[in-house]
């Protein structure tokens, strides 16, 4: 059956945010982006579920989120079995910019526990509510709100950022001077 | 359930919500300050737009192209 042009529009305008959430999500640029093929795929099949009316960018996180758990689950005994560092999978990640800061904040942002991650990104990136994350993620909304906190705690203390002076020029010297892989 | 009184992030509160609920792992004070969180968001936004600005690479556009072309000859 030939898809439906509203619908055809709406995945392809999901895409850029799509990419953005499973690369935050897995921290590879390709698996990532075979995460968003799948999950347009699994949209497509399953366009019939979808209620009209409601949030489709929504419905396409959902889906991508629930298959990247699924996935998470299969691969990380291989991955922790080959390298021992999930984390190491962001090595290989080509430099798309020369932002050191950015790339520490990436490796601080793959040691969070995968729960803690999503909640962030999903209401501190992608815009959506703590309403829309916790249907997003299946739990409460207090869930969704209490790993959010947690999560910037410790994002502050893996970054070793407790107050704003913390960010001077000398810290980013700092940074550059460790960064050097 | 949650309290729905619970404020957004920055927000001084007295520690009589969902802070005082989850144990607390360590000594240091569990509120983060209003700039550190300031600025904790803005890094994860500027990570997350810059994937976001490179709009829809060629491999999408290809594979929502084929499906439509396979439909529209499904009709045939």
């Amino acid at each position: 059956m030939p898809m439906d042009e509203s619908v055809r529009n709406s995945i392809l305008a999901a895409v850029p945010s799509l990419r953005a959430f499973a690369i935050s999500l897995c921290g590879n640029v390709d698996r990532a982006d075979d995460l968003v093929q799948e999950t347009m795929l699994r949209a497509i099949a399953n366009i019939d579920s979808f209620q009209p009316g409601t949030n489709m960018s929504a419905w396409l996180f959902t889906i991508l989120r629930n298959h990247f758990r699924s996935e998470y689950r299969k691969r990380r005994r291989e991955v922790e079995d080959s390298d021992g560092h999930y984390a190491d999978s962001l090595k290989s990640q080509p430099e798309q910019h020369g932002h050191v800061e950015f790339n520490e904040f990436r490796e601080a942002l793959s040691q969070l526990p995968a729960d803690q991650r999503e909640a962030l990104i999903l209401v501190g990136a992608s815009g959506f509510s703590y309403e829309e994350a916790a249907h997003i993620c299946g739990c409460a909304v207090g869930t969704i709100k209490s790993r959010v906190n947690r999560a910037r705690t410790r994002l502050a203390e893996i970054l070793n950022v407790n107050s704003a002076e913390d960010y001077g020029p000398d810290e980013q010297t700092r940074a550059v001077l460790a960064g050097g892989e | 359930m949650m309290n729905e009184r619970d404020k957004p992030v920055g927000q001084q509160k007295p520690m009589d919500t969902a802070a005082t609920r989850h144990k607390k792992s360590d000594a240091k004070p569990a509120k983060l300050g209003r700039e550190v969180q300031a600025r904790l968001g803005q890094q994860l936004r500027a990570m997350y737009d810059d994937v976001v600005n490179q709009g829809v690479p060629d491999r999408f556009a290809d594979l929502i192209k084929r499906i439509d072309d396979n439909g529209n000859k499904d009709r045939q």
